[in-house]
């Protein structure tokens, strides 16, 4: 008997107007010390089935049909099922811990809850249990406050946490996806031992192929709350069956060689038009402006960069202590390349980006753009010229547009501000024309932008950054919100950009795969310093750097 | 403009979701329908009241302290008896809900124009500014409304003539009741506009190259709006009962003019005397406005919060 049968699932969202199915009709089983992985992209609804599971269904959601067994028994007739059968690791290890109790009080606690046994008992456990999940010195650690803890070693508690109660089936909901590659290797290991030895059974939730590939036994492919595919790992990778499975795979970015474009195969069931390749009707996109001088030499020159956060403040100065955000950086970036900036969480790349693009000042060093060194120029009018050719495309498709204005404004604003357009019927033109090219068609404009999906809100992101005609893009993360099939139409339009318009990009990133396929040279920075900087190929072939062949070992691969 | 949308103005707004929400509510309809008929009679006491309590020509002492007219004793002309001056009670509630909610509406747009101002500086700009309003708004916080209005009374009375400061006296209550509301629109505007300053459409802006009052006026102040009018409809129930109590303490609106608060003031010297409606039907105006307004401001709080979508 399975351990866990899911037997024709449907879940249901009632609203107001409509009934909206985020399960359907799905059937699954999970063994003990089995992992199955369940993927799908956003709203595929398989975070849903983990909740349905652990009967945690937020109102108004409600199973309309199916049953949900545990060895053999209906979940919803088990007196505590939820802690004693099945236990659940959740995605964001920074809150899924309370702050004001230490880890001690938080497992003893919860061994409490389940288990008979004596406060000093439970205690031994509960350092037994952080030995088992990697803790190294779990005797004193385990008197700590979570927030003592890095980020990976918090989701270690947090999977103690969840065997307190020696449960038999542990869902994890996308455990690794807030973390950086290199913890994350080291948690899917422990989750796989764990299965292993203790005979639990894992469903293992996430949108990341790469995750899935290394760590579960069987694959289930999830699409707009249907079951599309499922079976053994190795035969969902090297051949699925199903046009959407397939499509899935192509689009995930592969770190072994480059490509010159993601293949577009995107699957539409619906028969609904696939998006539309790039067209530049318009030669004002590539018109220059008159301020533009073409020189000779790199683009953009960064010399002894350096920016520092105050964290202690004091009326003395001597007594204020500072950390290095980016500290004495050198690069160059030369005319017409794409330049990738790879760096783990915290390692000063979005700072170097907010510096170039004139948001912080540096506090020491200079930025050269075109020979002008940004710092000195004196007249406001020189500066905006400047900063009009350099355009910022941002990591968060949901926060980076103004929800109270109008597509068409939002895209107009660059435009207005620079005075680009002599009427208001040339801007509504340009606006329209720009939003054609970046694949949303000029009717998108009378929007607002919560109508839109996040690959869509990133294609306005950069319809807005194009509007000033700019010659330099800085692309932090720009892909890192979205689900991989978006990713890939936003990368090959950013690479369409690029080639049309002459472009030079700094793409900012922390997913190697997706570096490797943009970027003609790479830099590597860690806390704030540069460690390796070399030509794509050479890097990922022949990285000189120990951290950067650290990064490279580490890469998510199918 | 969108031809699916049903053409009717008024049937879309009740489609809308906050229509949805307002419809789903039988509270909040109810509030609804009694702020309204209060505010539209209030409006229009000039052509509604039978009697013009500002013309002393048509009050007759002798009509004085007659009961509502349903009791024993009552005149069917007073519908909800007369005061001691011979006043007619309804026509006075009607006039006098005008001043209060006069009072009300322009203390509290005054407080929400200098707290969206100071708070979004302070929000925005960060730093010494901040600390400065800031420390502004605390101060303002220590003094009780009614402490604020004592002190500018007192200051007004003695420069002032009695019949100048009869006639400013609507405007001391205004100003001191905006003074007591602005530090808490002012605190709100701070908070969100540091939450919306650290979004990416605002770095966006700041790429663009638009200066910091442009950011504010355009991007920053069109969010912020929701907390602010949730706000502002609590306050305007504050700011009502303010006026009341003012008035009840004899400051601020003249005796001779009705207000809710002088009516209830004057009802309360009768409560012993057995003429309660003098105070009843004052107080229970008062009281329904108030209500009305505080539930249509939880109605509002629940549609703008993007939480509850």
């Amino acid at each position: 008997m399975s351990l866990l049968a899911i037997k024709n699932l449907t879940v249901e969202y009632p609203s107001r107007k409509s009934t909206f199915t985020a399960v359907r009709d799905v059937t699954l089983s999970v063994e003990r010390g089995e992992i199955l992985g369940l993927v799908g992209e956003s709203g595929a609804g398989k975070s849903t089935i983990g909740t349905a599971v652990m009967g945690l269904l937020d109102a108004p959601g409600r199973v309309a049909g199916g049953e949900i067994l545990i060895d053999g028994q209906d979940a919803r007739s088990i007196a505590n099922l939820r802690g004693a059968r099945v236990s659940m690791i959740f995605q964001d290890p920074l809150t899924s811990l309370n702050p004001l109790y230490t880890v001690a009080q938080q497992l003893t606690e919860t061994i409490r809850t389940h288990r008979r046994m004596t406060r000093a008992e439970a205690h031994d456990e509960a350092v037994s249990l952080l030995d088992q999940v990697g803790i190294a010195d779990a005797e004193t650690r385990i008197t700590q406050y979570p927030h003592q803890f890095s980020g990976g070693m918090r989701q270690r508690v947090v999977i103690a946490l969840a065997l307190c109660s020696q449960p038999d089936l542990i869902i994890a909901d996308e455990p690794t996806t807030a973390l950086d590659v290199s913890v994350q290797a080291q948690i899917l290991d422990l989750i796989r031992d764990l299965a292993v030895s203790r005979g639990v059974g894992v469903i293992l939730v996430t949108h990341d192929m790469g995750v899935i590939a290394q760590t579960a036994d069987r694959v289930a492919v999830m699409y707009h709350g249907a079951l599309v595919e499922e079976g053994k790992t190795a035969q969902i990778i090297h051949d699925p069956q199903h046009p959407y499975t397939q499509s899935l795979l192509a689009a995930v970015p592969r770190g072994e060689r480059k490509l010159d474009r993601f293949p577009s195969l995107t699957y539409q069931p619906d028969g609904a038009p696939a998006p539309q390749e790039m067209t530049l009707t318009d030669d004002w996109l590539r018109s220059k402006g008159k301020d533009e001088n073409q020189g000779t030499g790199p683009l953009v020159q960064v010399r002894g960069l350096g920016m520092r956060f105050l964290t202690r403040n004091a009326i003395l100065p001597k007594n204020r202590s500072y950390i290095d955000a980016v500290k004495d950086l050198n690069f160059d970036i030369n005319r017409g390349e794409v330049l990738g900036l790879v760096g783990e969480s915290g390692s000063g790349k979005s700072t170097v980006a907010r510096m170039i693009a004139g948001i912080h000042a540096p506090d020491t060093g200079s930025i050269t753009f075109d020979g002008q060194d940004m710092a000195k120029i004196a007249s406001s009018h020189e500066r905006q010229a400047l900063r009009r050719q350099i355009q910022m495309i941002f990591q968060d498709p949901y926060s980076s547009l103004n929800p109270r204005m109008r597509v068409r404004d939002i895209v107009a604003e660059p435009i207005h501000h620079n005075r680009l357009s002599e009427t208001a019927s040339e801007t509504s033109r340009i606006v329209g024309d720009l939003l054609e090219v970046v694949g949303l068609g000029a009717a998108a404009g009378a929007k607002f932008p919560h109508e839109f999906s996040g690959g869509q809100r990133q294609r306005i992101s950069i319809a807005r950054a194009l509007a000033t005609r700019p010659r330099f893009l800085i692309c932090d993360e720009p892909t890192s919100a979205l689900d991989v099939s978006i990713q890939a139409q936003i990368l090959n339009l950013l690479k369409d950009l690029r080639d049309a318009l002459d472009l030079t990009i700094l793409f900012i990133s922390h997913d190697l795969p997706v570096v490797r396929q943009m970027c003609d040279r790479v830099a590597v920075m860690r806390n704030g310093q540069l460690c390796e900087l070399a030509e794509t190929e050479a890097l990922f072939e022949a990285p000189r750097d120990p951290y950067t062949r650290e990064l490279i070992s580490l890469m998510p691969s199918l | 403009m969108n031809p699916e949308r049903s053409p009717n103005l008024i049937m879309r707004l009740l489609d809308s979701d906050a229509g949805y929400k307002f419809r789903s509510s039988p509270v909040t309809v109810v509030a609804g329908l009694v702020f309204v008929l209060m505010i539209g009679a209030a409006l229009l006491a000039p052509v509604i009241a039978p009697f013009d309590p500002f013309d002393k020509g048509s009050i007759d002492l002798m009509n004085s302290l007659l009961p509502p007219a349903w009791n024993s004793g009552g005149d069917p002309a007073f519908l909800l008896g007369t005061d001691n001056q011979g006043r007619d009670l309804f026509s006075t509630i009607l006039y006098g809900t005008r001043t209060s909610v006069f009072v009300g509406a322009v203390s509290v747009s005054l407080a929400v124009v200098a707290g969206l101002f100071l708070g979004l500086l302070a929000g925005y700009f960060g730093g010494l500014v901040d600390a400065i309003i800031m420390r502004i708004v605390d101060i303002q916080m220590t003094f009780p409304a009614i402490m604020v209005a004592l002190l500018i009374d007192g200051v007004t009375r003695s420069f002032l003539s009695r019949d100048q400061h009869d006639e400013l006296a609507v405007f001391v209550i205004i100003l001191a009741m905006a003074l007591s509301i602005w530090p808490q629109v002012a605190r709100t505007v701070r908070a969100s506009a540091m939450v919306e300053k650290s979004r990416e459409y605002v770095m966006a802006a700041q790429v663009i190259g638009r200066g910091p009052w442009l950011i504010m006026a355009r991007h920053i102040l069109p969010n912020v709006m929701g907390p602010v009018l949730v706000i502002a409809t609590i306050n305007l129930g504050v700011a009502i009962l303010g006026e009341a109590t003012l008035s009840f303490l004899g400051l601020g609106i003249p005796a001779g003019e009705p207000s809710l608060g002088t009516l209830i003031r004057i009802g309360n010297d009768f409560i012993f005397s057995g003429e309660r409606w003098m105070l009843i039907y004052p107080g229970l105006t008062l009281a329904l406005l108030v209500l009305s307004v505080n539930l249509l401001g939880d109605w509002l709080r629940d549609v703008l919060d993007p939480k509850s979508r």
